[in-house]
């Protein structure tokens, strides 16, 4: 009897799945396995030219350091905007959570999101129009300020990051937010009573206890970052080249396609190695 | 340790009145309730001698300063919740030391101390366990020792025996009574239970649509009550009669009530169930009140029987160790007596 039980709570739990996988192996599974085996490849099967198997296109990365370097630049982006983001996010997820009840917070939240909802390009576009020499931001700046100042963020770093944040930045407050969400307000006013300032409150009680969805914040913004090729394009020009860059020009511009996939599949793994790397450090910060 | 006064305090959330002037004396090192119907202003009063809620008027003041300027943070004060809010992320020991190392005590002291409170609540075994790895009562227990182990000059609760089942619950009652007078700290609790007031405390305050209604013993509230409210509220009370709204009590033409003297004018006369005693016949005493009436229901409940009377338009209810109830059966005449001293004026 309770076999049977257990066994129709497996096809019940099986048939429920069912679309997710499907869904996973015909939209992730499959074309990734398609770019795993183009990795391996000399040159595009279905061109004109001749192709055999090799490991060229993996040796190609350890060849010169072009490669290394630059996948540690991507890295280092990843990092910069990860910390942009936490920093901006983190104080906005807790002000939301905390301190905005009803209607305003309703408000808030739908501008949180507003980036969501353009489109990408137009995004991108919109902030070189701000910050382009004499562009939005300097006309602003120099009609509150008394002073002539000269901004033009254009093409340079802080371009890209202020590009990436403003994009990504809606992953790191919504975690933030629903973490911060579930911590008991009781357990505040317990702190408080017992003599704790803010900053103890969140150093020793908030932070650990959000710190789960803040971390998922981080890894949602670090891993599209490390690997992104139109900010960094758009906003950065010729500073604009990273790892993502390189590997986009491999499949739009230079047609390597297994070059591209080659090194896409070395960034996945630098990427996994660093999270597998840094995730029992940072499980026992939360205790 | 330090006495609490509360003088003249009025709470309002926008234009809701909370707490409407209310004031009263918590005297050092006693045991004091707070009791009321859900949204009469407890916890607001709790949270506004806390702390966590400032006063618009009135004052409250702790070991005679007055604390009206002073943040929570500042009030030294303890803290019990309800539902224990015990940090998850902490163990047993960093939960109970977490006052202390706010403080900066130095790590010996801490955790000596740490050891002292867990073992006053009976838990020194369990200090390197998480929350979610107690039990309801072992977390009571936890959040307890938290609470007194800054020594605080005053431990506030607020209903901290209600999650937990009867007989546990009786059996923290006990233990909670045991710690506050092996240290002595003034302590102000908040409870829905009557007869937990009642048992624990020094001195219970009726609140009542965020008013005071009454402050005092349990024992002078519970025998002179000041209004209906109080008298129905606190313990049962049967109203056996009423003022006819001229002035005069109306004893719905029953003359074996007696109304004692000086009370014709009184707003109503009520007895408590457990005064009365029930008869087939009438009782011939002198000093006896008396009504007549149909015995509706009988119940047993182990040491004590209830009994519903009813006696023309009113109900009465009347309560008896068992073997003090004759033998009747539901649907019988009969009598019910008491004392006219234990007649209750309500003024
Ligand atoms: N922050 C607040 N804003 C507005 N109204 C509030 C607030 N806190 C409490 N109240 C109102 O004040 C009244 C008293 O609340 P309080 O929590 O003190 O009641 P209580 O006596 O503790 O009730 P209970 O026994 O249900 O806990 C209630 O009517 C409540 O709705
Ligand atoms: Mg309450």
């Amino acid at each position: 009897m309770s076999m049977t039980l257990a066994n129709q709570q497996r096809i019940k739990i099986f048939s429920l799945l069912s679309p997710a996988y499907l869904w996973l192996t015909v939209a992730i599974f499959l074309p990734l396995s398609a770019m795993f085996y183009f990795s391996f490849l000399s040159d595009v099967p279905f061109g004109q030219k001749e192709w055999f198997y090799s490991t060229e296109n993996y040796q190609a990365f350890f060849q010169t350091t072009t490669y290394a370097k630059l996948l540690w630049k991507s890295i280092n982006l990843g990092l910069m905007v990860t910390g942009c983001a936490v920093l901006v996010g983190f104080p906005c997820a807790y002000v939301l959570a905390k301190s905005i009840q009803g209607r305003s917070r309703e408000a808030l939240f739908l501008l949180v999101i507003l980036p969501f909802w353009s489109n990408s390009l137009v995004r991108i576009f919109s902030w070189a129009i701000v910050l382009r020499g004499n562009g939005v931001l300097e006309i602003a700046l120099n009609t509150i300020l008394p002073f002539e100042v000269d901004v033009n963020l254009m093409f340079s770093t802080p371009a890209i990051v202020i590009g990436l944040v403003h994009s990504y930045l809606p992953y790191v407050i919504l975690t933030s937010y629903l973490a911060l969400q579930a911590i008991d307000d009781n357990l505040i006013d317990a702190a408080r009573s017992m003599g704790a300032n803010k900053l103890t409150i969140l150093w020793r009680i908030i932070l650990p206890l959000s710190l789960p969805g803040l971390l998922a914040g981080a890894v949602l913004i670090f891993v599209p970052v490390v690997g992104s090729f139109m900010e960094p394009r758009i906003l950065g020009g010729r500073v604009g080249t990273y790892f993502g860059t390189v590997i986009e020009d491999q499949f739009v511009a230079v047609f390597n396609w297994p070059l591209g996939a080659a090194l896409s599949f070395i960034l996945l793994a630098v990427v996994l190695i660093i999270l597998a790397v840094a995730s029992p450090i940072l499980r026992r910060a939360q205790t | 340790m330090a006495e609490v006064s509360v003088k003249n305090v009025t709470k309002k959330f926008g234009n809701f009145t909370a707490l409407d002037d209310v004031s009263m004396e918590f005297p050092d090192g006693g045991f004091f309730a707070l009791l009321g119907p859900s949204g009469s202003g407890k916890s607001t009063l709790l949270r506004t001698i806390a702390g966590f809620l400032f006063a618009d008027s009135g004052s409250i003041h702790i070991g005679n300063k007055s604390v009206d300027l002073i943040p929570v943070e500042k009030r030294e004060i303890g803290m019990m919740f309800q539902n224990y809010a015990l940090f998850p992320n902490m163990t047993i020991a960093d939960n109970v030391g977490f006052g202390l190392r706010v403080r900066k005590v130095s790590s010996d002291e801490e955790r000596r101390r740490i050891g002292e409170a867990l073992e006053l609540v009976q838990l020194s075994t369990l200090g390197d366990r998480k929350p979610h790895q107690l039990s309801g009562g072992q977390r009571q227990r936890v959040a307890l020792a938290r609470a007194i182990v800054t020594n605080p000059r005053v431990l506030l609760l607020d209903e901290p025996l209600s999650a937990l089942d009867k007989s546990l619950r009786v059996d923290m009652q006990v233990e909670l009574k045991r710690i506050q007078h092996e240290i002595g700290i003034t302590t102000i609790f908040v409870t829905h239970d009557q007869e937990e007031a009642l048992t624990l405390s020094d001195k219970i305050g009726i609140l009542r649509e965020g008013r005071m209604i009454q402050s005092g013993p349990p024992r002078s509230v519970y025998n002179n009550p000041v209004d209906r409210f109080t008298a129905e509220f606190l313990g049962d009370a049967n109203i056996v009669a009423e003022n006819d709204g001229n002035g005069r009590l109306n004893v719905s033409g029953n003359p074996s009530i007696k109304i004692p003297e000086g009370a014709e004018t009184a707003s109503a006369l009520a007895v408590r169930p457990e005064s009365l005693s029930i008869s087939a016949t009438e009782p011939e005493q002198e000093g006896l009140s008396k009504v007549h009436g149909r015995l509706v229901q009988r119940m047993f409940a182990g040491a004590m029987s209830t009994c519903i009377v009813q006696c023309g338009s009113h109900t009465y209810k009347m309560v008896a160790r068992d073997q003090d109830v004759p033998n009747l059966s539901e649907g019988e005449n009969i009598w019910l007596s008491w004392k006219s001293a234990q007649t209750i004026v309500i003024p």
